[in-house]
Parts: C-alpha cells; structure tokens; sequence
C-alpha cells in the first residue's frame, strides 16, 4: 500500500483542446497538479473554468472532438500481485481505449459524478451496473459478485441491499442513487476516486451524509479522493490540498489552511471576499468578482485573469502567461505578484 | 404490463371499426351503385339492361337498403366469414382475394424486416462515427430514398432491367409458376423475386429509421450513464451496444407502428407498377368498377393486418422497456 | 452550452457580436443560424425558383401545351446548339419523320441542313398573364412566319405529340400549388386540433389523440383511393382539383396536430406563459400573443416537411388514373404515360417529368431541416 506523501498523481503542464469549425476550446490549457497517496485534494472554480475536463483528461474519457494535445499524466500503480514496488504511467501516452487504459479506468481511478438521476442506466437494474463492473476487473463468478455488490451496497449505507440490487435506479431517491454510485466506484478497490461534483445535486441534508461516507470510506480503505466542486465549504470540510483553477488552468495549490488562511493569488482572494462568513460583521457586503467568464473562444493574452484582476500590471501580466512558483510548503501560486 | 398490452389492444379493436366504417362509407361515396356501371358496361357492349332487371339486381344484392342496414348486414356476413360477393367476377370475394392477401403480408413484412436489417446498424454505425465520409454517404443515400417516391423507383428500377439485362424484374413468380399450386420450387421461385419489391418499399423507411436510430442515438451518447459505463473500463463496443443502443432501441421500435401502414399504403401502388399479384392491382380495379364488397374487404382486411402489425409492435416495445412493462402492475 | 452554441451561429465572436446575440429578436436568430445551414439556403434557392413557375408557366413554355398532332407523336428531345459557324447562334436542327419500313413505328432523325434559329422573347401562343394581363411573348420562341409546337421540343414529345417541356410548366403550376394549399388546410386543421389539444388537456386531448392514433395507423393509400374513386366522372377540372387538395390534407394534418400539441404542451408550463396567466392575459392573449409567436418558426419548419408529402400524394393518385384528370396536366398526369415499360424503353423522356417531383422533394426536405434546426436558436 502506499503511503501519505507519496505522490500518487501527477499532472503536468495537461492541455485538452476541443477542435472544431468554429474555433477551438481551449477547455484544459497548461493544468499542474499534485496529488499524494490517500489525501484529498479539492479543486475549485467557477462553472466552465475546465474542472470536469481535467477529470475526464485523467480517466481519458474525454468526448470527441476534445482530446489531449499536450502535457503529461503519471500516476503510480499499485505492484500487481500484492507485490511491494509501485510502477508509474503516464496516462497522456496510453491508447484511450486499449487494454492498459481500461484495466486503470474504474478498476485504480474510479469516477462518481454530479447526475445522480442518469448516472445509472435506466433499463438495467442497479445491481446489473455493479456486478458488471465487478466482473470486470475481478476474476469472479457471477454469484460472487453479487455477494460482493449486495456487501458493498450494505458499507455504503444501503437498507437492505439485497433486494434494492434488483432495482431500478428511478426507483431509488436521489441520495440512494448516489450512495449505489459509490458502491459501484468503489467494488473495486480504486486507489483515487474522482468526484465530480459529488453533491451538487443533493439536498443539504443528505449532502452532509454523502460527505460523511466518503470520508469513512476513504478511512477505511485508504484511497485518494480528487474532489471537484464550486462549493468552498464542502473543500473546508473535506479536503486537505486545494488547487483553484480559472480558465483551463491552476492558479494556486497549497494545503486547505493555506489556502484559506494566506490565499496568495488575486483571484483565490476575490472568490474568498465572494463567499458569506458566519462570524462575519453583521451587514458586510460580498464582493462580487468584477467582470464576467471570458467567452471560450477568446481569451485573453497572457495571464487569464488579468481583465479582472485587481492588481493587474500593464505591460507584465497582458502579455505574459505567468508559471507556476513555490511560495511555501506544497503552495505553488502562479502570479507575477510573486515572480 | 398487462393493463398496457390490455389499452393498446382495445384501441386496436377500435381502430378495426372505425376501419370497417370508413370502408364501408367510401365505398358508399360514389354516385350511382354497381347496377348503375354495370348498366353502362352492358351499354357500352350493346345490350340493354331494362330497369325491371336493374331494379331485380338490386333487390338481389340489396343495394336499396338504407345504409346503416348495409354495412350492418356487411357486419353480420363477416362474423360469419363471408365477405361477401364480388359483382363484377361473380365469385365471394374470399376466392377472388385468395392468395393475394397472403402474398401482400408476405411483401409487407419483408419490406419491413429489411428496413430493420438495414437501418440498425447503418443508424448506429452512423452516429456512433458523426461526421465520418460513412455517416455523410448513409445521410445521403438516406435523403435519396426519402425523397423518391417508391413508385418512381420501381419504375426506373424496371427501365433499367428492361434495358440493361432485357429482363423483366417485375412479378414474383416466373411465368411458367404464376399458376402453379404451392411447392417448394414455388416457394424459392417467391424468394428469389422477393428482394427487389422489398427493396424498393422499404427503401423510404429505411432512409427514415436510420435518420430516427441516429438522432436517438446521438441523444443517447452524450447521457450520463455513458460515462459511468466507460469510466467503469468495459471496451468501447460492450458500452455503447450495452447501454445507449438499447436505450435508442425504445423510440426505433415505437416507430414501426407507423412504417408499416406506409409500407402496406405503398405496396399498392408499387404492386400496380412491377405487376405483382398482391392486392393492390385488385383494389384499383374494384373501386373503378365500383365492385364495393371486394374493394371494401380489401380496404377493411389491409386495415386489420396493419393494426396487427402495430399491436405486435407495441408488445415488442413493452418487452424491450423494463419502465413501461412496470408502470401499471 | 447556451453562449457556445451562439457562438456557433457567430464564427468570429468577440464582444461586440455577443452583444449583438443579446439584443437580436428571435427571427434574427434564426435567421443567422439558418444561413449557417448551406444546403438548405441552397434549397431555398431551388424552392423559391420552382414556384416562379407558377405565375410564369406560360411564359416558358414555348407551345400550347395541349396542342396536339400524331404527326409528332414520341419525338426525342432536340439539343439546343449555341454556336453556329463560330458565331453565338442558338439553333436547334429540324426533324424529319419517317416510318421504319418493319416495325412501322415512327422514327425522327435530326436534319442538320435544316437549321431553326431559337429567339428569346419571342411572339407565341396567346395567354393571359396572372390570368390578367394579356400577352404573347415567351421566353423560348421561333421567328414569327414559324410555329414553335412544329418546331422546338426542348424535352421532346409525348404519344400524342403535345411539347413536354411545356406540359412539364403547366404541371408544375397545378403540382406545386395543389400541395400548398393542401398544406395549408392540413395546417388549419393541425393548427386547431392540435392547438385544442394541447391547451386544454383532459378530455378533449385524449379523444384528439385516439383519433390521430387510429388515422396513422390506417394506410393512407387504399383510403385515397377510395376517395378519390369516388368523386364524381362528371366534374369539371377546377372542382376535382379541389377536391383532391381536400383529400390529400384531411390526411396529412396529423403530423402537424402532433407538433403544435407538442410544443402547446411544453411551453404551457414555461414561466413567461403561467406569468402572462398570472397578470391576467386572457385566455385567447395567452395564446396568441405569448405562445404561438414562440413556436411559429417551428410551425413554419413543421409545414415545409409536410409538403413532400403532398406533393408525393398527389403525384401517386394522379398516376394511378384516380387523382387529376386529362386534360388536367400535373407531374402525376404526365408520369401516367410512362406506366408502361415498354413505352418507357422506347421514349425514356417520358420519365422525365419524375425529376422535378425528386428535386421538388429534396430541396423541401432539406430546406425543412434547415428551417427546424435554426428555428430552436438556444438549442443544440
């Protein structure tokens, strides 16, 4: 097993670009991340900024016609055979669907998304889609394999899972759903987990509850959890690293408390201002990030942030990209503020 | 389940009888009666027809009755499996009909087999690769097909075997067994003319369910549980035949209740041009010489056998969908 | 998606033209993503030249098209020669008949030394232009001292020797405005039904739509037939039009009933309708003025797929001998004459009034498309 520390996901410098008549998108345009063995590293920022693309990039599920142009992906696969050496891929180098890619996909990184009403095909029965993924990565026969989904359905807090396996997912509620998603992400002992928008759907209530089970589970089994979301208080209560990204790229990663306590980036800083305290001054105001989202198809030169940015330098940041710098501990901040 | 099967079965009965009405009412459209043309017919030969012997035929074949009392005694002979009697061949209309309403099935469903042979897996293979030179060409043979009428096809589909191959392709017999009674060698002769009839009906619906499979499936594709399936690591084809084929499956097959009537509606006048002895050529015939008990069983049994096409439709669609076959259990 | 897929309709997208998106009607709209769509401009194009024919078919034919002569019987279509002695000329060759000694059928063999010189605006046939304006000038012409229906046969003759370009003019006025109108009282009936339909729900839905269930489910062509046997021997040409227009649209509103419910349906949940409900709009308001401008460029899209299959309708009972009548002439009626196979082989020209009805439906077909994808401007 791998230990806390050990980077376990590497993304380097990832470029996914959708190329079409109209113009490209430049969904993922130079992502860095890293991402140590049983942590969780939470990435924020706003809707379209490249969060779930940079997630599909890694499973390599990116829908046509987006594709990877650039960067590098490794991550470090557990020994075969419960040997003791570990051995990294890079991901951005395997075919998208040959065998090597799929032995990875749901079997070591494993994915639960926003849609809880149509994750699930509606024809078949829950227990079909678990036992499937089962079978797949497991030598197993079927039988074992339903003793298996029935066993997971049970850790996940299902009630008596050995009937809702033969369910339909519309006949389940949308907290069930996504706990039977979980069951199924997790049948098969994956060393990351992404979760894209995990509870965006949920009501607060049974949010709060899906959190709590991931967190279990990850104490339980030990994997790391890449948890995607615009929900800054979900990252405060369940990440331990945090990456910002804005516009296809990381801003600034550091460890949550940096990250809260020091944001170093002006545009972490303006999505903090933007969000309500609770022990706030009684009538402060939010400050609302100035200006909108660039439109995909054109954005600006150098920096991304630099239309909005408060302390935008004429001449620097219009017309450099700025890298990424070490300003601390695990804290990486891509700003001329701090070149 | 039951209950669904139970509604779609019920409207199909209702179908029957606004059917049989409609039948009945166009053949009573017309001015003037059989006796009436059969007057002229003789006239036109130069005989005469006095009106004690019209008023005899008449009274004979019950033309003077008031309408409801027609079709209600047109009702009662069919219950008992008399469709009546056709004026013009003077023989019940079940003998003239014979085998052509038979071999008029025959066409219908091979047409209708074909048009699913073709279209699945040109529909899938169209959206699965959107834009490929494969999707462009099966678009635009697709557009053809619409756009020809298949009369106009069968018609140049004849000129061109009668001037490239100096062959007749029409028909579905050869000649020397149009008249034979069934055998096996009848049988393979049928088979052997089968394909271009089938071909030229189900050409439009062809072109028309793989435009539905595609969009469906396009639709289908980009759905949530497409992802799930393909970040769980099954191979591309076990995903998309596994889950969103099978989901575009449900809009394909609801639409073979409507290909079928245009099928049967086109095999008349197909039926007319390449000369094949189904019922079409027969209906034309009765209704210009306003045979009504031969053109109305025509009409009424071409309804019947398209409503049945359309409730085997609908129990297919039910055990293709889990979600309907539990709606009302 | 929303701003992407405007940006589509919009290559070259900077701030300006977003503005621009923001602002613009829903027409402009769908007027942008329609000119996107190249086909089905082109198939504008090609629709919009097709019913210039009907005001103008007895400006492009060159001869009476009921004229005629079994001395011209099944003549092939002459080839126009543009040049002459290397002089821009325009000329076709006169043709000389003959009987082939064996099978005693006519032949016509170009005649080279006899060559007639084509004149454009020429004087011909007298007709009333729009049926008002009295005139003889046509497009296509002979000099004056000749007769263009002894003379020019751009796509040759049919059995009775009348000009097929020229019947083929006056087919497709009668094909083309029988399916608009058609389409037109199929609307009127869709409009209303499926208006009803959709509004009211309940009741008065579920009967509408039991009837349009059983009306799919019959085949439509025995049905015609029926009908169209029926109508009487004895009526004039005018009536029989009509009526046929009748028959072909009581069956062909289904389809459209079924859209405009549809979108009835749809929009009636849709916030600016219940709040135009809630402010106190009437009923009739409601309808008029908040929900139907909202669909009307699906209406428009709905009705231009509907009219191939007019056209197609027309055409079949017409060629069935049930539909138009001789001396009517409609694409239908002038495919009557190539039933025979054995003709065809002989006089393949015959088959030539089967091209307009293709390209007819094709480009209502793509222009249709065109029309229902531009018509959703924040869709897809």
């Amino acid at each position: 097993m791998t230990l806390i520390g050990e980077p376990l996901l590497s993304v380097r410098n990832l470029k996914t670009y959708f190329v079409q008549d109209e113009g490209t998108v430049k969904a993922v345009d130079g992502v860095d991340l890293q991402m140590n063995a049983r942590a969780t590293l939470g990435i924020v920022g706003e809707s379209g900024c490249g969060k779930s693309v940079t997630a599909r990039s890694i499973l390599r599920i990116v829908d046509r016609p987006g594709r990877i142009v650039e960067g590098e992906i490794w991550f470090r696969r557990p020994a075969a055979n419960g040997g003791t050496g570990s051995q990294a891929v890079d991901l951005a180098k395997l075919e998208p669907n040959g065998v090597e890619m799929r032995s990875i996909r749901g079997a070591e990184i494993a994915l639960i998304f926003q849609e809880p009403m149509s994750s699930f095909s509606p024809v078949h029965s829950v227990g079909n889609q678990i036992i499937e993924a089962i079978r797949l990565h497991q030598e197993i026969d079927r039988r074992g394999a339903r003793g298996k989904a029935i066993e997971m359905l049970r850790r996940v807090g299902v009630s008596s899972p050995d009937q809702r396996i033969d369910q339909l997912a519309h006949q389940l509620s949308g907290g069930l759903r996504q706990r039977a998603m979980i069951a199924m992400a997790l049948s098969c002992s994956p060393t990351l987990l992404i979760a894209d928008e995990p509870t965006t759907a949920l009501d607060v209530t049974t949010q709060t509850q899906i959190l709590e089970l991931m967190r279990q589970l990850q104490q339980e089994d030990g994997m790391a959890i890449m948890l995607i979301t615009h929900d800054l208080g979900v990252i405060a209560e369940m990440a331990t690293d945090v990456a910002v990204m804005y516009l296809g790229r990381v801003v600034e990663q550091a460890p949550v408390d940096a990250i809260f306590h020091s944001p170093k980036h002006p545009y972490t800083r303006a999505l903090l201002r933007s969000i309500p305290r609770m022990r706030a001054r009684s009538r402060e105001r939010l400050t609302p990030i100035a200006g909108a989202v660039p439109h995909p198809y054109d954005r600006p030169a150098g920096c991304p942030f630099h239309p909005r940015c408060p302390d935008f330098m004429a001449g620097t940041c219009d017309r450099e990209s700025p890298g990424p710098r070490t300003v601390g501990a695990r804290h990486t901040v891509s700003c001329f503020l701090y070149e | 389940m039951l209950a669904y099967i139970g509604r779609r079965a019920l409207l199909a009965v209702f179908t029957v009888w606004a059917i049989s009405m409609l039948a009945f009412a166009i053949i009573q459209l017309p001015p003037g009666d059989y006796v009436t043309s059969y007057i002229a017919q003789m006239a036109s030969m130069g005989s005469v027809v006095t009106d004690e012997e019209a008023q005899n035929l008449r009274i004979q074949y019950g033309l003077g009755q008031p309408i409801y009392v027609q079709y209600w005694k047109w009702m009662k002979q069919i219950g008992d499996g008399n469709f009546g009697f056709s004026m013009e061949w003077r023989r019940p209309v079940t003998e003239v009909i014979g085998e052509r309403l038979w071999l008029t099935v025959v066409v219908a469903v091979s047409a209708l087999l074909l048009t699913w042979v073709l279209a699945l897996p040109i529909g899938i293979y169209s959206a699965v690769r959107q834009y490929s030179i494969g999707d462009y060409t099966a678009t635009f043979v697709g557009f053809i097909g619409l756009a020809v009428p298949n009369f106009l096809l069968a018609l140049v589909l004849l000129y061109l075997g009668f001037t490239m191959f100096n062959a007749h392709i029409g028909g579905l017999f050869s000649p020397e067994l149009q008249d034979a009674p069934w055998s096996w060698a009848r049988v393979w002769d049928l088979l052997k003319h089968l394909p271009i009839p089938a071909l030229i009906l189900g050409l439009a619906g062809t072109a028309q369910q793989i435009r539905i499979m595609r969009a469906n499936l396009l639709d289908e594709l980009g759905k949530p549980y497409v992802v799930t399936a393909r970040s769980k690591g099954l191979p591309e084809t076990r995903v998309i035949v596994k889950y969103p084929v099978r989901m575009a499956l449900n809009p394909f097959a609801s639409t073979i209740g409507y290909t079928l009537p245009y099928i049967v509606s086109g095999s008349i006048i197909v039926s007319l041009v390449l000369g094949l002895p189904t019922v079409g050529p027969l209906l034309l015939r009765a209704l210009i010489s306003q045979d009504m008990f031969l053109a109305g069983t025509i009409v009424l049994l071409l309804g019947i056998m398209t409503v049945i096409g359309t409730l085997i439709s609908d129990i297919v669609l039910v055990w293709i969908d889990p979600r309907i076959r539990l709606e009302d259990t | 998606m929303a701003v992407a897929a405007d940006a589509g309709a919009l290559p070259s997208t900077s701030t300006a033209d977003r503005q621009r998106i923001f602002v613009a009607s829903q027409w402009q709209l769908t007027w942008w993503r329609f000119r996107k769509h190249r086909v089905a401009v082109a198939s504008a194009i090609v629709v919009a030249g097709f019913y210039l024919v009907v005001p103008g078919a007895d400006f492009l034919a060159c001869s009476d098209p009921s004229a005629s002569e079994a001395q011209r019987s099944l003549m092939p279509p002459q080839l126009i020669h543009w040049f002459d002695e290397g002089r821009l000329r325009p000329h076709v060759y006169g043709l000389k008949g003959a009987r082939d000694p064996k099978t005693f059928k006519r032949v016509y063999q170009p005649d080279p030394s006899q060559k007639i010189p084509i004149r454009f605006f020429a004087q011909g046939f007298e007709y009333r232009f729009l049926g008002l304006f009295p005139m003889s000038r046509h497009l296509i012409g002979v000099d004056p001292g000749r007769d263009a229906s002894t003379t020019i046969f751009l796509l040759g003759t049919d059995v009775q020797g009348r000009d097929l370009w020229s019947r083929l003019m006056y087919g497709t006025r009668i094909s083309l405005t029988i399916g608009l109108l058609g389409v037109t009282m199929s609307l009127v009936l869709g409009v209303v039904l499926g208006g009803l339909s959709g509004f009211y729900g309940g009741i008065l839905d579920t009967v509408i739509q039991r009837i349009i269930e059983i009306l799919r489910s019959i085949p439509t062509i025995p049905l015609w037939m029926g009908l169209a046997a029926a109508l009487p021997r004895d009526w004039t040409i005018l009536q029989v039009y009509f009526a046929i227009t009748i028959i072909i649209s009581l069956l062909g509103w289904t389809e459209l009933a079924r859209v405009i419910r549809g979108r009835f349906l749809a929009l009636r949940e849709e916030d600016f309708v219940v709040s135009a409900r809630l402010v106190g709009c009437s009923r009739m308001r409601t309808i008029f003025v908040h929900m139907v401008p909202s669909f009307m460029s699906h209406i428009i899209a709905a009705t231009t797929l509907a009219l191939p299959a007019m056209i197609i309708s027309e055409t079949a009972l017409s060629f069935l001998g049930l539909g138009l009548r001789p001396p009517a002439i409609s694409w239908g009626v002038l495919l009557q004459q190539a039933q025979n196979v054995q003709t065809v082989a002989i006089s393949p020209w015959l088959m030539l009034p089967a091209v307009p009805v293709i390209v007819a439906v094709m480009a209502f077909n793509f222009l249709g498309d065109g029309l229902r994808d531009a018509a959703d401007p924040y869709g897809r």
